[in-house]
C-alpha cells in the first residue's frame, strides 16, 4: 500500500502542473466512465440483444439443426481444453513448468465468469444456461485431464494429436452445412457470428499456404512465376476488398452457367482468401529478406536440397519474423468480414443491420453496435494472445519467464 | 395442389409429336395457348420447387429478419404470397439479401427470380436502352418528405425558408430538395451530412430545422427517437418514388405472373376478402352460380390463373398465405405498427388511392 502511494506520487503527481494534468485527466475519464455506466446500466433497453441473441449467434440457422452447432462446440471446447493442457504439460524453454501458471488461472477465472454471467445476462433459458456451464466445465476438465495425464501418454499417440484440430475443422464443416447423412443447410441460412468465424477461419487457414507461396514466386529466380507473382500481388492490393467483393458475387453468375457457380457464401470467402493472400506474401517475403543468405548456403552445403532448406531452415525463421505482422493481417481480415454486409450476407454486421431495422427494436443502433463491438474485440483479441503466445513459444532466445 | 398445367390430351398430342418427329421445337406447332404459357423462369422455380427472392432485409416494416430468423415486411410478405400462387406453399421461399447497388445485377445474372425491394419505376431502368428491366404496378407509393418537429410551427415547406435542412449528401433526396427550393423560389441551406447515421442524430439535437428523405423512412426512423410523437411530416412531397417488383424483361410471362399476383392483392381488398374470410368466400362461390365476377377471381369457373401459367385459384392461394394489400399494409407499417404510417395514396381508387386493379376477366 505504501508503495503504492509513493508510485502514484511519483508518477502522476511529481510536479505541481503534473497534478493538475492527472486531476484533469481523471475527471474527464471519470464523467466518461460515469456517463457510459449510466446509459449502459439505466438508459440502454438491452432486450434487443437478448431477443436476438441466437440471430447473432447463428443467424437464421434452422432451430432443429442447432443441436450440430452444440456438437460442434462440445468438440471445439473439448478439444481446446486437450490442446491447453497439452501444452502446459510438455513445457519449452519459454514455459517455468509449471501445471497451472498464474495466466491460467485467471484464464480459467474468467472463462468461468463468463460462461455464467453472460448466458444469464442475456436471458437464456435455463437449459441452454446449464448447457453453457457444461461446455465451460468441459473445457476445464479436458485442461486439467490434458495436463495432468498429457505427459505420459505415448509418443505415438501423441504425434497423432496436431492431426484432430485438421480433423475437427473438416468435421465442423460437415456439421455446419450437412451431407454424409445430416440434412443440408444451405450457406444463405449461415449468419451472426457463426458466418463471421467461418469465412475468416476459412480465409486465414487458406491464404497462409497461399501466401507462403506468392511470396517465395516473387523471390524466385524464374521470370515469369516471378512477374505472376507481382502481377497478383500488385493487382489484389491495387483494389479495395468491396470491389472485389462485388465482382465475385456478381460477375461469377454471368460468367459460369446457372448452378455452376459456387454458393455466394463460399465466393465471398474465396474472394477474402485471395484478397488476404496477396497481403499475407508481403508479409511473409519481408520475414524472406530477413533471414541471411548464409542460412541457405550453410543449408545446402550441409546436403540440404533446396525444397529442404527451405522448409527445415528458411521458412521457419522467415514465418517466426513475419508472424506479427501476419497476425495483423490475420486481425483485419476478421473485420474485414463485415464487408460481406455489403454483399448482402447476414454476417455480424449483417444480422446487426436487420436486426435494427426490425420495427421492435428501432432505434436501439447503440446497444446493438456495442455488442457488435465487444464481440469483434473477445476474438480480435484472443488472435493476438494467441499469436503473443505462439510467439513466446518460437522465440529461440526466450528465457523462461513466472507466468 | 392441383395441377398447374393444362389438361393432359394436348401434352399428350406434344409428346406423341416429339416421339414421332424427335424435334423439340414442333411443341410450339401444338396449340401453345392450350399448353399454357412458357417461361424459362417459372419452369426453373417449378423445377427448384423454391422461388429465390431478393428481399433487402433491413428495411423496417418492409423486410427485416425477426428474432425467430423469419423475414418479416411487406416485401418479405409479397415473395410468400407468390411461392403460395406459385408452388401451393408460402414458405417455399428462399430469401436473398441484396444490397440497393447490386439488385439488378443480381437480377439479371439469374441469381434471384424476383426483387421484391423498394424499387423506384423509372423510365432508365424501364428501357430496354437503360437497365432493361420489367417492373409490375406500383406497389408501394413513396415519396420525398420533409419531417420538423410539431413544435416548431413548420407547417408548410415555405416556412422553411433561411432555415437549416439535414439531408444526405449525393443522394437524389438533396436534388430533389434543391430544385424544389429552387422552384418555390425559397433560399435555405442545406447541412450536407455523409449517412443518415449521422444527419437523423444531427436533427434530433435540433442542428437543423428539418430533414429530408423518403416519407417511409423518416416514419421510420422517427420510431427510434426520442419522443416520436414531437415530429410531423410536412404534407408535401418533393418526389414521387414509386416502387414496384421487379422482373427481367426477357420473360413477359413471369411478369405478367408477378403484375396479376399484386393486382390480386388489391382486388383482394376491394373485393373484402381477408385471410379469415376467404375460404367462406370460396365456399359461397361455389354455391352461388349467380355471382360470375367473384368465381372468376377466385377460380371456381374460367381459366384466368392458367392464361397467366399458374393454378386457377391463385387469388384464393395467394391472399390465404398473406391477405389481401390492405392486411398487409396495416400488419407491417400501418398505424397500429410502430412505424404507424398513413395510407395515403396506398389507398384503393374507391378510396381516394392510387391502387387500381383491372378487371380480372
Amino acid at each position: 500500500m505504501q508503495s503504492l502511494i509513493r508510485r502514484l506520487r511519483s508518477e502522476l503527481f511529481a510536479t505541481p502542473a503534473d497534478a493538475v494534468i492527472s486531476i484533469a485527466l481523471f475527471t474527464i475519464l471519470a464523467a466518461a466512465a460515469a456517463g457510459f455506466l449510466h446509459w449502459a446500466l439505466r438508459q440502454a433497453e438491452w432486450a434487443v440483444v437478448q431477443v436476438n441473441s441466437t440471430l447473432f449467434a447463428v443467424g437464421r440457422y434452422p432451430i432443429e439443426q442447432q443441436w450440430r452447432l452444440w456438437l460442434l462446440t462440445t468438440l471445439l471446447a473439448a478439444a481446446t481444453g486437450a490442446t491447453w493442457g497439452m501444452l502446459r504439460a510438455h513445457p519449452r524453454r519459454d514455459r517455468s513448468g509449471q501445471l497451472w501458471p498464474r495466466n491460467d488461472r485467471l484464464a480459467v477465472a474468467v472463462l468461468i465468469a463468463a460462461s455464467l454471467w453472460v448466458p444469464f445476462a442475456l436471458g437464456l433459458t435455463p437449459a441452454i444456461q446449464l448447457r453453457w456451464w457444461l461446455l465451460t466445465a468441459l473445457l476445464v476438465a479436458a485442461r486439467w485431464l490434458a495436463g495432468r495425464f498429457g505427459a505420459g501418454l505415448p509418443p505415438a499417440l501423441k504425434r497423432l494429436l496436431p492431426i484432430v484440430w485438421p480433423v475437427l475443422y473438416l468435421v465442423g464443416m460437415v456439421l455446419i452445412g450437412g451431407g454424409i447423412g445430416l440434412a443440408r443447410v444451405a450457406p444463405a441460412e449461415w449468419g451472426g457470428l457463426l458466418l463471421t468465424l467461418l469465412a475468416s477461419s476459412f480465409a486465414i487457414l487458406l491464404c497462409l499456404p497461399i501466401g507462403v507461396l506468392l511470396a517465395l514466386g516473387r523471390r524466385s529466380d524464374l521470370p515469369l512465376l516471378r512477374w505472376g507473382s507481382v502481377l497478383y500481388i500488385e493487382f489484389i492490393r491495387g483494389a479495395p476488398l468491396i470491389t472485389l467483393l462485388f465482382l465475385g458475387q456478381n460477375i461469377l453468375g454471368f460468367l459460369l452457367p446457372g448452378g455452376l457457380a459456387p454458393d455466394r457464401v463460399w465466393r465471398a470467402a474465396w474472394v477474402l482468401t485471395f484478397f488476404a493472400a496477396a497481403y499475407l506474401a508481403e508479409a511473409v517475403r519481408s520475414g524472406l529478406a530477413a533471414v541471411p543468405r548464409g542460412q541457405l548456403e550453410a543449408a545446402r552445403s550441409l546436403g540440404l536440397s533446396s525444397a529442404q532448406a527451405l522448409r527445415l531452415v528458411v521458412l521457419p525463421q522467415a514465418l517466426r519474423v513475419a508472424l506479427p505482422a501476419m497476425v495483423g493481417q490475420f486481425i483485419s481480415l476478421l473485420q474485414d468480414t463485415t464487408l460481406l454486409s455489403l454483399i448482402g450476407l447476414l454476417d455480424l454486421l449483417g444480422v446487426a443491420r436487420s436486426v435494427m431495422a426490425n420495427p421492435a427494436f428501432l432505434g436501439k443502433n447503440a446497444e446493438v453496435y456495442l455488442t457488435l463491438a465487444i464481440l469483434f474485440w473477445c476474438c480480435c483479441a484472443a488472435l493476438g494472445l494467441g499469436s503473443r503466445a505462439l510467439e513466446r513459444r518460437l522465440d529461440p532466445h526466450a528465457v523462461p519467464s513466472r507466468v | 395442389m392441383s395441377s398447374p398445367r393444362t389438361a393432359t390430351s394436348p401434352r399428350r398430342c406434344c409428346r406423341r409429336l416429339l416421339a414421332a418427329l424427335g424435334v423439340g421445337l414442333l411443341v410450339a406447332g401444338c396449340r401453345p395457348e392450350a399448353v399454357g404459357p412458357q417461361s424459362p423462369t417459372i419452369a426453373r422455380i417449378r423445377q427448384r420447387g423454391r422461388l429465390i427472392c431478393a428481399v433487402d432485409g433491413a428495411v423496417p416494416g418492409f423486410s427485416t429478419v425477426a428474432s425467430s430468423g423469419r423475414y418479416e415486411g411487406i416485401d418479405a410478405d409479397f415473395c410468400r404470397a407468390v411461392a403460395a400462387a406459385l408452388l401451393g406453399d408460402p414458405e417455399k421461399v428462399d430469401f436473398r439479401p441484396v444490397t440497393p447497388a447490386e439488385r439488378f445485377v443480381a437480377l439479371n445474372s439469374g441469381e434471384v427470380d424476383l426483387l421484391s425491394i423498394s424499387s423506384t419505376h423509372t423510365l432508365s431502368r424501364d428501357a430496354a436502352g437503360g437497365n432493361a428491366l420489367s417492373f409490375g404496378p406500383t406497389f408501394f407509393h413513396d415519396g420525398q418528405g420533409v419531417m420538423v418537429p410539431a413544435a416548431s410551427g413548420v407547417r408548410r415547406l415555405a416556412d422553411l425558408a433561411g432555415k437549416p435542412i439535414c439531408v444526405e449528401s449525393g443522394t437524389n433526396t438533396e436534388l430533389n430538395l434543391a430544385d424544389r427550393m429552387r422552384e418555390l423560389g425559397l433560399p435555405y441551406q442545406p447541412l450536407r451530412f455523409q449517412s443518415g447515421e449521422q444527419a437523423y442524430p444531427a436533427y434530433e439535437q435540433g442542428r437543423c430545422a428539418a430533414i429530408t428523405s423518403d416519407r417511409s423512412l423518416l416514419a421510420g426512423k422517427r420510431t427510434g427517437f426520442r419522443n416520436p410523437s414531437a415530429h410531423v411530416l410536412l404534407p408535401e412531397l418533393l418526389s414521387k418514388e414509386p416502387s414496384a417488383k421487379v422482373t427481367v424483361q426477357g420473360d413477359p410471362v413471369w411478369a405478367d405472373a408477378i403484375r396479376w399476383i399484386t393486382y390480386a392483392l388489391f382486388q383482394a381488398e376491394e373485393s373484402g376478402l381477408t385471410r379469415a374470410t376467404v375460404a367462406a368466400r370460396v365456399a359461397e362461390a361455389r354455391a352461388r352460380p349467380e355471382q360470375a365476377e367473384l368465381r372468376r377471381l377466385l377460380g371456381v369457373e374460367g381459366d384466368l390463373g392458367r392464361q397467366l401459367g399458374l393454378p386457377n385459384d391463385f387469388v384464393v392461394r395467394v391472399v390465404k398465405a398473406v391477405g389481401s394489400y390492405g392486411e398487409l399494409f396495416d400488419r407491417h407499417v400501418g398505424p397500429a405498427t410502430p412505424l404507424a404510417l398513413d395510407r395515403g395514396p396506398n389507398r384503393l381508387w374507391t378510396r381516394g388511392g392510387l391502387h387500381f386493379a383491372p378487371p380480372f376477366r
